[in-house]
């Protein structure tokens, strides 16, 4: 409840569109502060990862998705989400059982595939404004009401009481393996936006946001609801 | 209510007859032409990414895929946005150039990371003016994520303007990048035309 009522004083948006970021300066001090442990430590680690055969990288990323399902069934559910909760539930079963434990992912494989949801995405559906933009230490990317969904993630997690005895042993070493998996296979896209741009910052913060909202449904910001390609004056350009 | 001056009947008048002459565009490519456009473009992206070529080649070849398949033209002249407008066309001209050369080189880079994987269309909806050929890449071991293609036939064929990946669309997101290569330059046009080139 308490972090409800955090999420509820959330900060308005501005007017005009605008992106949300009042603490843009404190934001920037810790982007930089995420980009020096990138580069000190996942970056490297990626780079080992990358070198991994998929035999062995493979399986720890499904491990790693699998124990992370029971969250979103639950999130699922209290989104009434039937359909997403069942397809997930079904997905943690086979692969559980028929998946080794979840290291293979035969659900995937008839078409299973996971319906990826968390508790940030359970406010936006109770209607809990989006807030304003967080860069948040070590996880990234955020906004005051996803940064909220995680803590509530964090605790509510049900994987202690249906997980098997592995899942709860290793589960979090696998999902931390899985950052440095993901690290390593998108090197090129990462190493773009963090290293090769001119404002790695407004960069990361406009993917960060372009994608949640679409991944929630939510409209683009006005100023990126799309580009009118006929207004454009072409003179010079051809 | 004012009538209408004689100027301002003048003005519309002349903005009848410039709607005349120069009709808003239709909506003239079909679905069949931007799945068609998109189809190609795909197998032709998968046959680079399978070649097996070395970095260097892949990112020629995309080059290429890029002046085929993609407006070029409207995909600088947005990245530029306001900054183009005081901008002559021998920069213009530079510009558009220049930054063809870091586009390919970005996203063939990028694209690479699909080796294995395969772009399968799903659906082609009319959005106002234009075709988005909405498409899922299938990458091994990995959900499945969606790719959409804008497509219009402004230069007179079809050719896709924008690609959006899980919303993250490439006119913002370029129109931001340069903005601030831009500001780092101090607005210096030239400047950011000779370190695009050098980039490529």
């Amino acid at each position: 409840m308490l972090i409800l009522s955090a999420v509820a004083a959330c900060t308005p948006a501005p007017p005009g569109g605008g992106v949300n970021d009042p603490y843009e300066t404190t934001n920037r001090e810790v982007h930089a502060f995420n980009k020096s442990l990138d580069r000190a430590v996942l970056r490297p680690l990626g780079q080992v990862a990358a070198e991994a055969p998929r035999e062995v990288t493979g399986p720890v990323a499904n491990f790693a998705d699998n124990v992370g399902l029971p969250g979103m069934v639950l999130n699922g559910v209290l989104q009434g989400d039937v359909g997403g909760a069942g397809t997930n539930t079904m997905r943690f079963l086979l692969n559980t059982t028929i998946g080794l434990g979840g290291l293979f992912d035969p659900a995937g494989g008839i078409g299973l595939d996971e319906q990826t949801t968390d508790f940030g995405e359970t406010l936006a559906v109770w209607g809990a404004a989006e807030g304003a933009y967080l860069e948040l230490p070590v996880f990234g990317p955020s906004t005051e009401r996803d940064a909220a969904g995680r803590i509530v993630d964090l605790a509510l997690d049900p994987l202690s009481r249906v997980g098997t005895q592995p899942q709860l042993d290793y589960g979090l070493a696998a999902r931390g393996a899985a950052i440095v998996i993901d690290r390593g296979r998108f090197m090129q896209s990462m190493d773009g936006v963090l290293y090769d741009s001119a404002d790695s910052y407004l960069q990361s913060r406009s993917a960060y946001l372009q994608n949640r909202r679409f991944d929630l449904g939510e409209e683009p910001p006005a100023a990126d609801a799309g580009v009118d390609p006929f207004a454009l004056d072409l003179e010079g350009f051809e | 209510m004012m009538p209408l001056t004689r100027r301002q009947l003048a003005a519309f008048g002349l903005a009848a007859a410039w709607a005349a002459t120069f009709p808003l565009p239709a909506l003239a490519v079909t679905e069949a032409q931007a799945r068609q456009l998109v189809d190609r473009a795909v197998a032709d992206i998968n046959a680079i990414i399978s070649s097996g070529g070395s970095e260097d080649q892949m990112i020629r070849q995309f080059e290429g895929v890029f002046d085929d398949y993609a407006h070029s033209a409207a995909i600088a002249a947005s990245a530029l946005g306001v900054a183009g407008r005081s901008a002559s066309n021998a920069q213009r001209s530079a510009f558009a150039d220049a930054f063809g050369t870091y586009l390919a080189n970005k996203y063939g880079r990028r694209f690479r990371e699909f080796a294995g994987g395969e772009i399968k269309v799903q659906r082609t909806v009319p959005v106002n003016n234009y075709m988005e050929v909405q498409t899922v890449a299938d990458l091994p071991g990995q959900a499945p994520f969606r790719v959409d293609f804008h497509v219009y036939d402004r230069p007179g064929r079809p050719v896709f303007f924008n690609l959006i990946v899980e919303g993250v669309n490439m006119l913002v997101s370029e129109r931001q990048e340069i903005g601030a290569m831009l500001d780092q330059r101090g607005g210096d046009l030239d400047q950011l035309i000779a370190d695009l080139r050098a980039m490529g």
